[in-house]
């Protein structure tokens, strides 16, 4: 009896396996209908299942697989073409199959699972097409004698010419998917004996001690640093090398291939297209990307959601894409990759494509975001909106997809794994979701950092760069902004965070050095301030305690190499509540005013930022600034009621920019920063008090408040920066400046200048 | 009807934990300090590759701070799958004490501590503190 059980537990999971490359291969059928080779395999599944049914005495599976097996050898014999309808009698043949094994599975027996309907509507498919049998194949009836039908009452006498085909009649095949056969089972094989089936919980386990190896392994070699033993350091670094491998192997035996995932989204995509009325084509790239098995599971329902998500919403009905000028099949592109230690996983479609109009209007609707801050955001930032809790565009609530809970459980399960999730729209065109998840959780790079003593650690994701500064130079280099520390980073504003104000503790570095290490999260770059940086090392992941969790700064502990306990460092809950939400907002607009720079002629819109006097700040564009430099008060000299200043062997026309918008200079000493400005081959000298920035863009918020001698106002950086009339300016300093050049000489001397 | 309970000693009394609660006894070992958390929970530690949440349970008895130079011991308990380690002064040994030895707290006690006494066993030469595991551990 126990070895009966054996056989049928066998029989099951060997059928569920079948059945999701059956699942496959008729959505496959679909597009190539008249693919051999896909009948055959399909025809040798059900014929397996079939032929174990049988003998394990499943009646009822054995009725339906048969006239199943029927339809099938005549399609593959090419008796029969493939119809929509012929493939959904054949999923639904699929479907009652599975049913049966669930039953078999729970009880042991086929129980009331009803299959008349099934084999009736298979029989009337045979029925229906039997006549244009003999027609398609004129050479097979004479070979067909109806061997192997006493099981099943139902098959009527018609289908009778297309059963032969079943292998169960070797010699006298000659139909041309029989050769194959022998050949594709031996293959199979093969596989299968390279392969064993293993617990996944030995796995677990195993991974777990590898962990465990993998710190052990940690402390030998940090100690073995410090002992002057040579055969030790030897051993260690053996060791060392080894558990590495070890830990490598073993994160393989968890990498399953994404397709786990996808083998059964074709079945999805394909019913919710029929529910839809939408003919929509998948396509799949990267089907053997690996990842961990929990995250595999983990990533399972999201991706789904988001699959349902695009064939529902996402692409349009036949109708409307042909008047919109596309082809009327929709295509949904499945796309993975590994990408910087992450497996990026794509959704798109090439449908209607998201209104960043409309989501902005229905956040501001549904009191998600204020109209002034969706006023403020990009229009890549507004996407985003669709995952906050409560958001959902669909007009109609669907069956399918559209309850407004959804794409806020995706993103959150996503981040749960340690993923990101963001989605690309271009109307008319197409979505994207794009979901980047770690390769896997349990071990990962990290950066362990000191603060006030304790060691802390980092995920590396997370860690774009690390910005060391002397004392000197942190003193002058780290701002505020009213009190908010900023870092310029390569010319735009980096918000700073002190670990040690986050935590409450008391940093214990006292010399000045300041040691930032740039983290981004949630697609916001922020710098955490901490006290020292340790190393880079592998980290084994501990789950914490549920009351530390609920504290939302650390997304775990860690064991050190010195077996000391470290916390991680959750950074995106870091991200959320140090940055507030003006500061986001900021960098939204800086983000947006980044792209919309980099949209258009990129150093066209770069300003130098100058001050004047007064604490007020100008901007002038970069672009036709060719100088900077410093010039002796003495060298200015006076040409009738102007200034001027020999510079290279020209005389420059000099401007005051203080005196000419009304303010007065706060430079001492005897020197003037001037700014030299041409154009069209004629230059000016603009002085001002000190160069205060160069920055990107002229940025989001600009008023016309103006005065004389400017164009309006900009806000840069928190801070309100007069746009200077540089024409005004120039004419102010020389009339003919914008007038054709009178002497050659001149031109020439300035020519020398450029 | 007789119960086992692990004694240990905190400011200089007796308080008892049910023995099957206890996973293991053992004497201080580094620990992580844990900013933000509240002030009874006094860190990680690191059990053989398992990080456990020490509890001080002179901060959630409400006692004075220990002493700096005194060394803390650890009771690890199990309750619930999850681990954690509670720190006391000193540990004392196992004892068999019988219900009839048994009185609830007196009614002058009062405040937060005495959800966490059970109540106290008369032995001869002092009282033992039964201690409700899991509201001490609880913060």
């Amino acid at each position: 009896m126990e070895e009966m059980d054996e056989i049928v537990q066998e029989f099951l999971v060997e059928s569920h396996e079948n059945l999701d490359q059956l699942d496959r291969d008729l959505v496959d059928l679909e597009q190539h209908p008249g693919s051999r080779d896909l009948l055959a395999s399909i025809f040798r599944t059900i014929h397996t299942i079939k032929g174990t049914s049988g003998f394990l005495a499943f009646g009822n599976l054995e009725a339906v697989t048969h006239v199943g097996e029927n339809l099938l050898a005549r399609l593959r014999d090419g008796r029969m073409s493939m119809t929509p309808a012929t493939t959904d009698v054949l999923l639904r043949m699929v479907d009652t199959v599975r049913e049966l094994l669930a039953a078999i599975e729970e009880t042991g027996t086929e129980g009331a699972v009803a299959v008349g309907g099934v084999v009736d509507e298979i029989t009337a498919v045979l029925d229906r097409d039997a006549p244009v049998a003999p027609v398609d194949s004129p050479a097979d009836p004479p070979v067909d004698p109806p061997v192997d039908l006493p099981t099943v009452e139902q098959v009527p006498v018609p289908a009778a010419p297309a059963a032969p085909a079943a292998p169960a009649a070797p010699p006298a095949q000659a139909t041309p998917a029989a050769p194959e056969q022998p050949e594709d089972a031996g293959s199979r094989r093969t596989v299968a004996d390279a392969s064993i089936r293993v617990d996944v919980e030995v796995l677990d386990t195993l991974m777990r001690l590898v962990g465990e190896l993998v710190l052990t392994r940690n402390q030998i070699v940090r100690q073995a640093s410090e002992v002057e033993d040579q055969d030790l350091v030897r051993s260690s670094q053996r060791l060392n090398l080894i558990a590495s491998e070890l830990q490598e192997g073993v994160m393989k035996t968890r990498m399953q291939p994404i397709d786990h995932l996808w083998s059964k989204l074709p079945r999805v995509v394909r019913d919710l297209g029929a529910q839809c009325g939408k003919q929509v084509r998948l396509e799949m790239v990267g089907r053997e990307t690996e990842l961990d098995r929990t995250l595999l599971e983990a990533v399972k329902d999201p991706l789904t959601h988001l699959v349902r998500n695009a064939v529902d919403h996402g692409l349009e009905a036949a109708a409307e894409r042909v008047a919109a000028g596309k082809s009327p099949e929709g295509v949904l592109s499945l796309r993975a990759y590994h990408e910087g230690g992450q497996v990026v996983v794509e959704v798109c479609d090439d449908g209607a494509g998201i209104d960043a109009a409309r989501i902005a209007s229905k956040a501001v609707d549904k009191g998600l975001r204020t109209a002034a801050q969706v006023e403020a955001m990009a229009p890549a930032d507004l996407l985003q909106l669709i995952f906050a809790p409560g958001f959902s565009t669909a007009a109609a609530v669907t069956n399918v997809s559209g309850r407004g809970v959804g794409m806020d459980v995706v993103k959150t399960n996503i981040e749960s794994i340690g993923g990101t999730i963001e989605v690309e729209s271009t109307v008319g065109r197409g979505t994207t979701c794009r979901l980047r998840i770690p390769l896997t959780l349990a071990i990962v790079p990290a950066l362990t950092v000191e603060c006030a003593g304790d060691r802390y650690a980092i995920p590396q994701v997370s860690l774009l760069e690390l910005v060391a500064l002397d004392a000197d130079r942190a003193a002058n280099a780290v701002e505020d902004v009213n009190g908010a520390p900023v870092y310029r980073l390569r010319g735009s504003l980096l918000p700073l965070v002190r670990l040690a104000d986050v935590l409450g503790v008391e940093s214990d570095r006292a010399d000045g050095h300041v040691l930032i290490a740039v983290l981004q999260a949630d697609g916001k770059r922020f710098g955490l301030v901490i006290d020292r940086v340790l190393s880079t090392e592998e980290i084994v992941v501990k789950p914490l305690a549920t009351r530390l969790k609920a504290l939302g700064t650390y997304s775990g502990a860690t064991i050190l190499g010195d077996g000391r306990v470290a916390l991680i460092l959750d950074v995106q809950a870091l991200a959320r509540n140090a940055l507030s939400a003006e500061v986001l907002d900021r960098q939204a607009a800086e983000q947006r005013t980044a792209g919309a720079a980099a949209a258009r002629a990129e150093d066209q819109d770069r300003v130098l930022v100058a001050g004047i006097g007064g604490g007020r700040q100008v901007a002038i564009p970069l672009s036709s600034v060719t100088r900077l430099e410093h010039i002796p008060a003495a060298r200015v000299e006076r040409v009738g009621s102007r200034e001027a200043v020999q510079y290279r062997g020209a005389i420059l026309p000099l401007l005051r920019l203080d005196r000419h918008l009304g303010s007065v200079t706060e430079r001492e000493g005897d020197d003037l920063v001037v700014v030299v400005y041409s154009a069209e081959g004629r230059s000016v000298a603009i002085v001002v008090d000190d160069i205060v920035d160069i920055v990107e863009g002229e940025t989001g918020t600009r008023s016309d408040i103006d005065d004389h001698g400017l164009l309006g106002s900009a806000v840069i950086h928190d801070r309100i920066i007069e746009l200077l009339d540089v024409r005004a300016a120039i004419l102010a300093a020389d009339p003919h400046f914008y007038t054709a050049a009178q002497h050659d000489d001149v031109v020439a001397a300035l020519e020398e200048v450029r | 009807m007789s119960t086992r309970l692990v004694t240990f000693t905190l400011e200089g009394r007796s308080y008892g934990i049910d023995v099957t609660a206890v996973q293991e006894v053992l004497r201080g070992l580094p620990r992580t300090r844990i900013p933000l958390a509240p002030s009874a929970l006094a860190g990680l530690i690191n059990l053989r590759g398992q990080v456990l949440t020490a509890i001080d349970l002179r901060e959630q008895l409400g006692l004075p701070p220990r002493p700096a130079d005194q060394e803390p011991m650890l009771v690890v308990i199990r309750l619930a799958g999850e681990p954690v380690a509670l720190l006391v002064d000193s540990i004392g040994s196992v004892v068999d004490v019988g219900t009839e030895q048994f009185e609830p707290p007196p009614d002058t006690l009062t405040g937060p501590t005495r959800d966490l006494i059970l109540g106290a066993y008369k032995l001869t030469d002092r009282l033992l503190l039964s201690l409700d595991v899991d509201r001490a551990i609880a913060a």
